[in-house]
Formats: C-alpha cells, structure tokens, sequence
C-alpha cells in the first residue's frame, strides 16, 4: 500500500477545506471501499482526512422527510425504528448488502460513492476507461456475466453496486452536500450518471465536495414496500439482480408504485416506464409482466449477461406479487 | 425535478487540519483495555498493527480485503474488519481482540462452546468466527438458526465448520438468555 498521510476533522467545514484545497487528498468515512482500493493501488490519494468524527450520524425525522446524516452506519440506519416502518424497502436493502462487520463501518455516504466491483477496474493491469480514461474497457469483450444490460455506453458497462441506492432511488431521495462555497442539494436521479463518453465521472460532485445527508421525503405508500435480491449466494454476495417496490392499490387497481433496479444497470435504475404502465392497471402477474418487459425492452446484453434480462423481469413481478 | 449546484452561502475560515505521516508517527491504541503506543505509518491497518506491532496474532489475516472475516475484533463494542480498518483512525477509541476475552483463565462462554461442539478444524477463521458470535449474541440476531447463518456470512470457513459453529452460537444463546 502507498504512504500516506492522515488527518482527523472534527468539523465539517475542516474537512471540506482541506480536502477542497488539496487535490491529492480524499475523505476517509468507513474506509470499506477507500482502503480496499488504495490496498490494490486502484485509488491512489497521499492524504486521507478521516471524516468519522463529524457530527453527521443523525437520523432525524423533520416535517415532511427523515434526513439520513451522511456518516450514519449502514447498521443503525437499518436498525432504525423510523426506517423500519417507514421505508421496510431500505432496512431489507441495507441488511442485504456486505456482512454485518461491514454495515457498521460502512456509511450512508460513503456507500453512495463505492466503486463498481467490476474485475477489470480492480486489476490495474487491465484496461479500464474507468480507472484509466481512455485506456479502453476490459469488461466489453471480457468476463462480463456480472455487468449492466441498461444504461450501457461502448466505454462502460459497470454495474452500480449499492443496494441501499437502489432502495433510496425508488423513494427519490435527494444527496445534501456542503462545499467550501456553500451548500448544494441533488435528486437522486441527478446524483448517478450514466457512463456515456465519461465514464470515470460517476457523479457530480467536486473534489471536496461532502455528502452531508441523505433526505428522504415522506412516503405513505413505501409502508408497503419491499427490496428482494437475487444472487449467487444467499447471503454476503452483490446483487445480480434486484428490485425496490413499493406498491399502493384501491379496489384491485394500482393507485402508487415506486420500482427501482439493481444489478443491472450502470445506475441504479428508476424503471419509470413499468410505473406508468402499471399505474391504474390491475394488481395481477399479466400486467406486471408487461410493465417489466416494456422496462427491458432497451437492454443490451452481452453474451455472457443475457440471463439478466429474463431474471430482471422475473423479479419485477415476483417483488411485486408479494406486495400485491 | 429538485437539484441546485452549490451555491454560496457563507465563506469558510478555517485554519489547516494538522497532517501526520507518511512516515512513522506515535499512534496511542487501547486494546482489551490496555494503552499501547506504537510507531507506525498512517497506512498501517489495524490488522497489521495488532499482529506486526503489538504481537497480538489472534486476528488473523485471511484476504486483507474485507471479504473473509478472520480479521474481525470488536472497536467500540461493535464488530469490524481490521483489514480495512487503519489503525492511526482507532485512537481514541477502545478495541478488542479474542485475546481479551477470557477472564483471567477463565474462558468466555464462546470459546468455551467452541471447544466443545468441536466449532473448528484447522482454526484459522477461530477468532474471527468467536469475535463474530460474541457480537451477534449482544445484536440480538440469533433467534433461530436460519438468523445465525444469515448475520455470521460475514465469516467464512474453508473447513465447513458451520453447522458446529451454528451450534455453539445457539448453546451460549441458551445458557445465558435462560432465565431459570
Ligand atoms: C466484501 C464486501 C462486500 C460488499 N457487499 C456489498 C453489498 O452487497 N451491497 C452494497 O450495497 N455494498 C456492498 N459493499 C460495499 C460497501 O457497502 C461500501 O464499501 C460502503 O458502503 C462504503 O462506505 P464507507 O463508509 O466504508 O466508505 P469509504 O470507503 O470510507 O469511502 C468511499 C468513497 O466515498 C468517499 N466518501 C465517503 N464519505 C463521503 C462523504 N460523506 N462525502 C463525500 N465523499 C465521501 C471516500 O473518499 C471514498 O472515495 C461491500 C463491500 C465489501 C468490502
Ligand atoms: S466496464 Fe467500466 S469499470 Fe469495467 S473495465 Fe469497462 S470501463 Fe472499466
Ligand atoms: S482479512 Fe479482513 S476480511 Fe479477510
Ligand atoms: S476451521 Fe479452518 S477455516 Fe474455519
């Protein structure tokens, strides 16, 4: 692992000045993703300004939205009463993901801002547009049975790998960050970018630039909600497929639904497509069905991922079904 | 659609944050409820400084990414992975290893039930796996067997130990959550 060196901030506007004026460095939260890339000279900084000691944990609930403060765990936030009965989709997104020792290093910002797990990205011998702008993409004609079917570009096909994003893109929650000049807030749907010709810029913040929160708006129909992720393993795997859904109905007809992909889509994909179809259809399996099959209709497989395509439409209604 | 690029509110005056490292600097870490100060470089994980500084090897080092589980202790009270953990980022706040769990001679029930169900083979994910269970029992995640397994896949077993250490998981559960 590279030298480095190591400051602790304890406040907020420290540690976005140091940061901010010094391009080499980065914010060190739950180090989950940080450490493991600097440990493979994947991400390579030569100052960490360790950020645990904000007070950002909070997990407020204010008129009209809970505010997920930016360094709050993954397991506290999952723990909380008011994510538990407010946003089940979130506490069950949150407690699929990583193992229980990394929940509670990990962070609501931090987990926001992890790396794709694509192989080639992590290899810095290999070809990464991501890693190495302009370098080329190893996954393209490489092993890339994990990789995204939507939302692809001829430079990327990385998978978003956050199943929290998945479960806060479907409740569209806005990311609130502070920078030396002030303050900025974003949709979510602003917040990931899809790779297009640049792949390595992910989102849109500026070197410095510091989630504080995460905001959440009320929700009455996420109450019936639900996150089912389908992997390889049971258990401590990445999603190669999941759903977000929330789902309202009024006399057998759908009244609200909020459905968000996982695992298959170079962002964490809002398939607003299969809500306008369902919206005001029946509650039954031919009409989620149709809705999920007009979300795929763009899907661009490889041929190594082209099972993701049937799975993702299956989980759709399954996730659904069990909320009907 | 409710999006607004920074906009300045109020400028910011602070002086810098003091910068340790690269090279070796005095890291004063508590660990089963002694202090320690080591000399180490900022990078060094928590992992590398309880084996290589303070030779405490109970954690041990399985893939040094985040991915096995043998490197779990306890900061805080909570468990974690001390390969992705620095160790300078500890200071301040108390750690625990398999070897502060015993009292005196007297073994922590998990390691006791360890033993007992015959909870491991070659032992090299041991400490993990026990630092992993002492916490679950204190989460509350261990209503039934199906919950073990779910919040212990954080830990892996080259050996297949799981059903034995399943077991002893749900032999401390019972003894000490029995209220007769
Ligand atoms: C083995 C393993 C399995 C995993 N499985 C899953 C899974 O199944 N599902 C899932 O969703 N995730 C999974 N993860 C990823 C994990 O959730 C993320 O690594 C974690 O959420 C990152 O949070 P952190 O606090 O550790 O971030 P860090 O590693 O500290 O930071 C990540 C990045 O964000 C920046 N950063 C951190 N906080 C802020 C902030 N407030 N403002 C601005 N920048 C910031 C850092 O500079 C860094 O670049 C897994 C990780 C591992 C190692
Ligand atoms: S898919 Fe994206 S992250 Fe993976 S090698 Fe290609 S450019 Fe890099
Ligand atoms: S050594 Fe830390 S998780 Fe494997
Ligand atoms: S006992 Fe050998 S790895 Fe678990």
């Amino acid at each position: 692992m590279r030298p480095l060196t190591y400051s602790r901030a304890s406040a907020v506007a420290d540690a976005v000045h140091a940061v901010t004026v010094d391009p080499e460095s980065a914010y060190l939260a739950g180090g989950t993703t940080e450490i493991d890339l600097l440990r493979q000279d994947v991400l390579t900084p030569g100052r960490l300004v360790d950020i645990n000691d904000l007070p950002l944990t909070g997990i407020e609930e204010t008129r009209g939205a809970l505010v997920i403060g930016a360094l709050a765990r993954m397991s506290d936030v999952a723990a909380a009463p008011a994510v538990r009965t407010r946003y089940p989709l979130l506490a069950q997104a949150l407690e699929a993901g990583a193992s229980a020792q990394l929940r509670h290093m990990a962070t609501m910002g931090g987990n926001l801002l992890q790396r794709v797990r694509c192989g080639y990205f992590r290899d810095t011998e290999s070809p990464c547009n991501k890693r190495r702008p302009g370098s080329g993409c190893g996954a393209l004609t490489g092993v890339n049975r994990g990789h995204a079917v939507l939302g692809t570009s001829e430079h990327c096909i990385a998978t978003h790998p956050s199943d929290a994003a998945v479960a806060l893109t479907a409740l569209d929650a806005r990311v609130h960050t502070r920078t030396t000049a002030g303050h900025g807030a974003y949709h979510i749907d602003d917040f990931f970018l899809l790779p297009g010709d640049t792949p390595h810029r992910e989102h849109p913040l500026e070197h410095g630039e510091l989630i504080t929160s995460i905001e959440i708006p009320d929700t009455p129909t996420a109450r019936n909600s639900t996150y089912l992720k389908v992997r390889d393993r049971a258990s401590y795997e990445f999603a190669l497929v999941s759903v977000a859904a929330t789902l309202q109905l009024e006399q057998g007809r759908i009244s609200g639904v909020r459905l968000a992909l996982g695992g298959v889509a170079t962002k964490p994909w809002r398939a607003r497509r299969a809500e306008r179809l369902l919206l005001g259809a029946g509650a039954d399996r031919r009409a989620f069905a149709e809705a999920a099959r007009e979300e795929l209709a763009d899907a661009a497989p490889t041929p190594m991922n082209a099972f993701k395509v049937e799975l993702a439409q299956r989980a759709v209604v399954r996730a659904l079904e069990s909320l009907a | 659609m409710t999006t607004q690029k920074p906009t300045a509110t109020r400028p910011t005056d602070t002086g810098p944050l003091p910068v340790r490292g690269p090279g070796p600097v005095p890291v004063t870490l508590t660990v089963n409820g002694a202090e320690h100060r080591v000399d180490i470089e900022p990078r060094v994980s928590l992992l590398s400084a309880l084996r290589d500084s303070l030779l405490l090897t109970g954690a041990k080092r399985g893939c040094d990414q985040g991915t096995c589980g043998a490197c779990t202790v306890h900061v805080e009270g909570r468990r974690v992975l001390a390969c992705l953990t620095l160790a300078i980022a500890c200071e301040g706040r108390p750690i625990t290893t398999v070897e502060g769990l015993a009292d005196g001679d007297e073994l922590h029930p998990m390691q006791r039930e360890f033993i007992a169900c015959d909870a491991f083979q070659c032992g090299y994910c041991t400490p993990g796996q026990i630092m992993s269970a002492v916490a679950l029992l204190d989460e509350g995640h261990a209503s039934d067997d199906d919950e073990i397994r779910e919040w212990m896949s954080g830990n892996l077993c080259r050996c297949a130990t799981y059903p034995h250490i399943t077991a002893a998981i749900r032999a401390v559960r019972d003894t000490t959550s029995d209220p007769s």
